[in-house]
């Protein structure tokens, strides 16, 4: 147990925490990378991808919706729970229609740095290959729902942040999508601008510019130099404690 | 013949002004505005969003969730077949199959004249007097190819489905064994009265004494959770009736609200009284629909009674009363935080835990969640006393138990018994001779082999909701795991990725294995898949969907095994089937059409 109020042991390390944070928040803050796809810090904890689930006292739970509690003994890098993640990302892979080579978001793509990151060499099951509407009728904005991955960060954004709720998900199980709010149901009918919050937060391809194709070459993007679990690390370090 | 549709401004302002035009009725709006035009088209979704001031998606994301909610037209008369393994085993198939025929129609297809569609549902909770369907939500029961040839005969006269002969619509009690709960006479009013004049806090001590645990199968302590309800800091609490029986196998709480509603309601009235609530909601599955006229009629006489209303039964400060919501088709919507977003108008998906209902539930007040049959055994303590009633079971799980007996025994149907009962003695006395398995708690729970019928049925041995399942001599349990696959894969409510995906895997596997394609490594995918899911998904339905898989695969091995291929591994695209297409365009069948003799 911690003699330290306020912090908590992730991985055997005395990770410190502020009252009211989750168990991500304090983990990223102290520059320890817990994989997660669906948390934003600008959003409130969602729990949905459960990529960030972690052994907390012995029980499993998502690191982005447990609030850190002194002297919890979190397990998160080990190799039962990198193996789960490595198969979770693999299953989100042939869940939609991710064809990495040809997609404008390669490289800055959270959901492909999170696959390098967990050394995934194979979508390993047989792809489900749905049929997935694309919606272009925006003049700015393109909406690819063979991409999406149900996090729900431009749900989320679009009615925390940017006060318009233009998106929604809808359906059940393997037939969720995204809906949009307009009449046609058409985005191009609905209030989304390209400045919005939600036009810009998809960490995977679903949600793009259009007319900004490969403005940044290949091999210059986000995660080309950097992986996401050193970029994690770096943004820590340069806010310091 | 048809009625020309009513148009929405016609259908609508009646409906919205009867729910206040309040969003939070929205599945309640849904439903009726259904009832009248027949399905939820595009235009209507609009409307409805605009006259409650909501987004559209909130309403077209309820509409695409639910399964008795609907985009297309389904066709005046909807038959849906219940298809439990329970109604499997019974033969619920070719009686499907049989129906289609007779209309000419594909699965879930409406027939081009607009009259009829035939498709398949999760378990109605008939299963002690299946086969089951459901026509236009009315349960028509114990199905035989005579019945469904009248069925079909009767939806072929176009005759409205209210001037049917009463028979049809019959759903039996079957109670096969009562002790305290369905056996002794109950008077309305005496388990309020006697909890009024012990006052809240003596009927919680008595509770707590109890140790009654919830009978939804979780077994949380009903006194703690009155508790923490209780004490939370609130202005308004809220009780809330779990009737959203969805649990395959089980069907306890159909006879319940069917034959001891008073007694259900009381013990909601008696929660309030307990807690500090004032509104009470019953949330009725779908399937239940039927019941509703029944059930308002008991509400009214309850009313009439002083039992709820105003300064109940003399009272001055004791102000109670119930509202029924129906559910819409989502087995999810039993899981607590997803019934109270279902309770607030929204899709079912489980919210985050925590905060839990007690301190933050219906519209953000504290909420007690009970089952149906939590809320009768309330009643027996109000009346008997905690120390009675801990007197009866077991020491960690006290009082009696109902269980939903069905399947191969010449007697299903329901019956009570003490917790602590011999899984063997509940096969003794509804006559199952030389079962091969039970399936004890639905689809989510446990499959226990001869060798464990010395085991007990309690929290602490064989934990259940009360369905119990019975497999004769000769069934093949890799077909109850298929079904229940298909069930979860139906169900999975989609919001968290390990069961979205998980349930969907494990069903394809299930599937390849079925067709005589499926080898070793198929099974330990799904071993892998169904670990994935007990340790991350995000509510009880995902972290059990793999249980029914695993148990079969630990217990009933060579029913996997004579279907498996002898090879480490066969792909999932079967070459030879996907050249089927070509070959029909082609109109050519010969030799060379063909990949040539499969290995």
């Amino acid at each position: 147990m911690s003699e330290i109020p306020n912090s908590f042991t992730l991985d055997g390390q005395l990770v410190p925490f502020e009252p009211g944070q989750t168990i991500l928040q304090a983990a990223l803050a102290a520059g320890h990378y817990i994989p997660h796809l669906c948390s934003s810090p600008e959003l409130k904890p969602h729990g949905s991808c459960k990529l960030c689930t972690v052994v907390v006292n012995g029980r499993h739970g998502s690191a982005c919706t447990a609030h850190a509690m002194p002297g919890q003994d979190v397990q998160s890098d080990t190799p039962d729970l990198n193996g789960k993640r490595r198969l979770q990302v693999q299953m989100l892979f042939v869940e939609g229609n991710h064809f990495c080579p040809g997609c404008e978001k390669s490289g800055n793509c959270k959901l492909q740095a999170v696959a390098y990151d967990l050394e995934m060499l194979n979508p390993h099951f047989p792809h489900f290959f749905p049929q997935r509407p694309v919606d272009a009728s925006h003049p700015d904005i393109l909406l690819d729902r063979n991409r999406c991955i149900m996090c729900e960060q431009c749900v989320e954004a679009s009615r925390d942040i940017d006060g318009k709720e233009v998106f929604g998900l809808a359906g059940r199980g393997l037939a969720s999508h995204l809906v949009v709010n307009s009449p046609s149901g058409l985005l191009g009918d609905s209030a989304l601008e390209a400045g919005d919050k939600a036009a810009n937060i998809c960490p995977v391809g679903a949600i793009v510019h259009k007319r900004v194709g490969y403005a940044k070459p290949i091999g210059a993007r986000d995660y080309d130099t950097l992986g996401i679990r050193a970029q994690a690390r770096a943004a820590a370090e340069g806010e310091g404690p | 013949m048809t009625q020309p549709t009513p148009s929405l401004d016609q259908v609508l302002p009646p409906i919205l002004a009867r729910h206040g035009n309040d969003p939070t009725r929205l599945v309640q709006i849904l439903r009726d505005a259904q009832d009248q035009l027949e399905y939820l088209a595009p235009d209507t979704v609009t409307a409805l969003a605009r006259a409650l001031n909501i987004p559209r998606t909130r309403v077209e994301s309820c509409v695409e969730f639910y399964a008795f909610l609907h985009d297309q037209p389904r066709g005046r008369f909807r038959i849906l077949f219940s298809d439990n393994i329970t109604d499997r085993m019974l033969g619920n198939q070719a009686l499907f199959e049989h129906m289609l025929k007779r209309f000419h129609l594909a699965p879930g297809q409406v027939s081009e004249d607009g009259l009829v569609s035939v498709g398949l549902t999760s378990c109605t909770g008939m299963c002690d007097q299946g086969p089951a369907l459901l026509i236009n939500n009315m349960p028509i029961t114990r199905l035989t190819p005579r019945r469904v040839d009248e069925i079909c005969d009767l939806v072929q006269s176009g005759l409205p489905l209210a001037d049917w002969p009463s028979h049809y619509f019959k759903v039996e009690d079957n109670i096969r064994r009562a002790e305290v709960l369905l056996g002794s006479g109950f008077r309305s009013g005496d388990a309020l009265r006697a909890a009024l004049a012990r006052g809240p806090e003596a009927m919680l001590a008595e509770l707590k004494r109890s140790n009654l645990r919830g009978r939804g199968g979780a077994g949380f302590t009903t006194g703690v959770k009155w508790e923490l309800c209780r004490k939370a800091r609130a202005d308004i609490r809220y009780i809330v009736c779990n009737a959203d029986e969805g649990e395959p196998g089980t069907f306890k709480d159909r006879v319940l609200l069917q034959s001891f509603a008073e007694r259900v309601f009381e013990g909601m009235a008696l929660a309030g009284f307990t807690v500090g609530a004032r509104q009470g909601l019953l949330y009725l599955r779908a399937e239940y629909q039927y019941m509703m006229p029944h059930l308002l009629a008991v509400l009214e006489r309850m009313r009439a009674a002083g039992l709820l209303g105003r300064a109940i039964l003399g009272q001055v400060d004791f102000d109670f009363d119930i509202d029924i919501h129906l559910g819409a088709g989502a087995y999810v919507c039993g899981e607590e935080t997803a019934l109270i977003e279902s309770l607030e108008g929204k899709a079912g998906r489980p919210r985050i835990r925590p905060p839990f209902p007690v301190t933050s539930g219906y519209l953000g007040k504290p909420t007690v969640v009970n089952n149906v049959e939590t809320l009768c055994k309330a009643t027996e303590i109000a009346l008997h006393g905690g120390a009675w009633y801990e007197a009866q079971g077991t020491k960690q799980s006290t009082g009696t138990k109902i269980l939903s007996v069905a399947g191969d025994c010449e007697r299903p149907g329901l019956y009570e018994f003490p917790f602590g009962v011999h899984v063997s003695e509940v096969l003794a006395e509804c006559g199952a001779r030389n079962a091969i398995a039970v399936q004890v708690s639905g689809a989510s729970g446990m499959c226990l082999s001869p060798e464990e019928f010395g085991r007990r049925i309690a929290f602490e041995d064989v934990p259940t909701a009360g369905a119990f399942m019975i497999f004769g001599p000769g069934r093949d349990m890799f077909e109850m795991a298929l079904n229940f696959a298909d069930f979860f894969a139906h169900e999975s409510c989609g919001f968290c990725a390990p069961c979205r995906i998980g349930t969907g895997l494990v069903q394809k596997m299930m599937h390849k294995i079925a067709a005589g394609q499926g080898t070793r490594y198929e099974v330990n995918e799904m071993l892998r898949l169904r670990e994935l899911m007990r340790t991350t998904a995000h509510c009880g339905l995902g972290q059990t969907a793999g249980n029914a898989v695993f148990d079969t695969l630990q217990k009933f091995r060579p029913a996997y095994d004579r279907r498996l291929q002898d090879t480490d591994f066969i792909p999932a695209i079967d070459l030879e089937a996907a050249l089927a297409r070509a070959r029909a365009m082609a109109g050519r069948d010969d030799a060379d059409a063909h990949l040539g003799a499969q290995a």
